[in-house]
């Protein structure tokens, strides 16, 4: 139990007078709360779905009040392991709880509540951010007008599951983990969660994606004999790897991947989604891409089935993408438009 | 936007009102191969149906939320196994059956998920075609717009064809109009009509 925490959010558009074009974005594993736009002094600091939120963008800021949150649990300025801990003045590290979709959506709603909202337009986010999006429909069904769950899942399949946890034994048997309380040590497992992010990388490309973009390529133009890199895709890897390290804290990572892991709103009906989903009143956009093998259109179709048998309003595309699971963040056409012919709907059910 | 006023619509899809004309008010409908979605909005309009489209083409995903329609992408040729059993009272498929390529499973997965099924297709023993095909030509006509090269339809068939394979695969018609035009035929159908509509259920 955290006796307090904090919350740290990002607004953009304006709440109108009656407060119902409020938009709340969720975020995946390595998000935050900088959706969108840029700050006057770091101006290179692009909110991560910047292609989608923004002036006359699908999820437009002259309509909505777009409203984007750092989880509790992470990294970014909300409250997380790397927090300190009033009661003993050091940080959480390994004290900090597991916290679930559930709690991150409980926390949104007192958020909400801060803010005098409610009932949102809309309650979106990709992966894990669609997890919290459809736990939404299900703990407030009477808060949220639409729900869009963008390469999402109703669960983690056992593979899933299996790719989180060997990213969680890489930062877990790190030397430099110290049990989750590295940070009185004065380091960081930065190799365990570089590991993990290369890992994670790799499931969140498709095939095609890596062979297109890299295929064989070498770094120079012969092999090297030796265990340094030779191939482009090791140097990218490795890139990406040391940049995250660099910047996200292990333990949110582990927690994150936990809350992905646990949510399950079957479980408690029989592993019955149909039944999961009966107290849900909201009307649903749910998206999948076709080379997504993390979040595969199959699982959104599972979510589309439990909707429909629920003679909820909903609308399913499968886009057609290269770039796997990544691609929910990406600037495509065709996803886009079905995002803004969605937003302009919705967008005409208040009044300005 | 793809919105139609309901008299332009009757207008260019007399089927359409004749589809709406069997469909009580507050009907559960799944309309395969939906196109834009016109005939969902127009029922949402007249009948105020639940209803719910299907379609493959990206465009039309895009045309039918625009519409303020609900539409599931999928294939209707993968079948419909992503509906459940006796989930709609009517399963729609208008002027789409003539371009299934599995067209008898396809009727059996209506029946399936729908109580009734209604299909509607252009009726290839209409005079018109009959005449073309004498004079040596495939028919090209408003109901059956292309040419044989480039034509989606695989299936084209006539009433009396249609309805065989209904007695074959034990489906009860119920109910059917034939249309030429917005024109009800009532003498000849399987001559002087251009547009058939059936309504039909499992036999028991």
């Amino acid at each position: 139990m955290l006796p307090s925490y904090e919350l740290v959010y990002e607004t953009y558009g304006t709440l109108n007078s009656d407060k119902s074009n409020a938009v709340l974005v969720c975020h995946a594993l390595s998000g935050n709360h900088h959706v969108a736009g840029y700050y006057v002094d770091d101006m290179k600091n692009v909110g991560w779905w910047d292609t989608m939120i923004g002036p006359g963008k699908p999820i437009d800021t002259e309509k909505f009040f777009v409203i984007g949150l750092n989880n509790l649990g992470g990294c970014h300025g909300s409250t997380g392991p790397i927090s300190i801990n009033p009661a003993t003045g050091k940080p959480y590290g390994a004290s900090f709880p597991v916290v679930t979709v559930e709690d991150w959506v409980e926390s949104q709603a007192r958020l909400a509540d801060k803010l005098g909202i409610a009932q949102f337009a809309a309650v979106l986010g990709g992966s894990l951010g669609g997890m919290q999006a459809l736990q939404w429909s299900l703990a407030y069904p009477e808060r949220v007008r639409h729900v869009l769950a963008i390469a999402s899942a109703p669960r983690l399949t056992a593979q899933n599951i299996a790719f989180n946890d060997v990213a969680r034994n890489a930062i877990l048997t790190d030397p430099d983990f110290y049990g989750g309380d590295y940070y009185e040590h004065g380091v960081v497992p930065t190799r365990g969660l570089r590991l993990a992010r290369m890992l994670g990388h790799i499931t969140y490309l498709s095939n095609d994606a890596m062979a297109d973009k890299f295929g064989r390529g070498l770094r120079s133009d012969k092999y090297s004999y030796s265990y340094d890199i030779d191939f482009e895709i090791e140097s990218y890897l490795r890139y990406q790897g040391d940049k995250f390290a660099a910047y996200f804290d292990a333990n949110t990572y582990l927690l994150m991947t936990k809350a992905l892991d646990y949510f399950d709103p079957a479980r408690e009906y029989d592993d019955d989604l149909n039944k999961a989903f009966a107290t849900a009143r909201a009307n649903f956009l749910v998206l999948s891409f076709t080379t997504d093998w993390r979040f595969a259109p199959e699982r959104s179709r599972a979510i589309v089935k439990a909707l429909l048998h629920n003679h909820l309003k909903v609308s399913y595309a499968e886009i057609t993408s290269t770039h796997g699971h990544d691609s929910f963040l990406m600037q495509h056409t065709h996803y886009h438009n079905v995002m803004s012919a969605y937003f302009d709907n919705i967008a005409s059910e208040f009044t300005a | 936007m793809s919105t139609h006023d309901h008299s332009t619509l009757t207008a260019t899809r007399p089927d359409f009102a004749a589809i709406a004309a069997w469909i009580p008010p507050g009907a559960s409908v799944l309309d395969l191969g939906c196109g834009d979605g016109s005939l969902l909005r127009y029922l949402q309009g007249t009948s105020k149906v639940r209803g719910y489209g299907v379609e493959i083409s990206d465009d039309n995903i895009v045309a039918c939320i625009q519409n303020q329609v609900d539409v599931i992408q999928g294939d209707l040729e993968s079948g419909l196994s992503g509906f459940e059993s006796d989930a709609f009272d009517y399963v729609i498929l208008s002027q789409t059956l003539q371009a299934t390529r599995h067209t008898e499973p396809l009727m059996q997965e209506m029946l399936r998920v729908g109580r009734e099924g209604i299909v509607s297709f252009p009726n290839f023993g209409y005079w018109r075609n009959r005449m073309d095909i004498l004079q040596g030509n495939m028919p090209v006509s408003e109901v059956l717009p292309y040419q044989w090269y480039d034509t989606p339809n695989v299936h084209l068939c006539t009433l009396h064809d249609f309805e065989t394979f209904c007695h074959d695969n034990k489906m009860t018609i119920l109910d059917r109009r034939v249309m030429t035009g917005d024109s009800e035929i009532k003498l000849l159908p399987n001559l002087l009509g251009s547009t058939a509509v059936y309504r039909f259920k499992r036999a028991v």
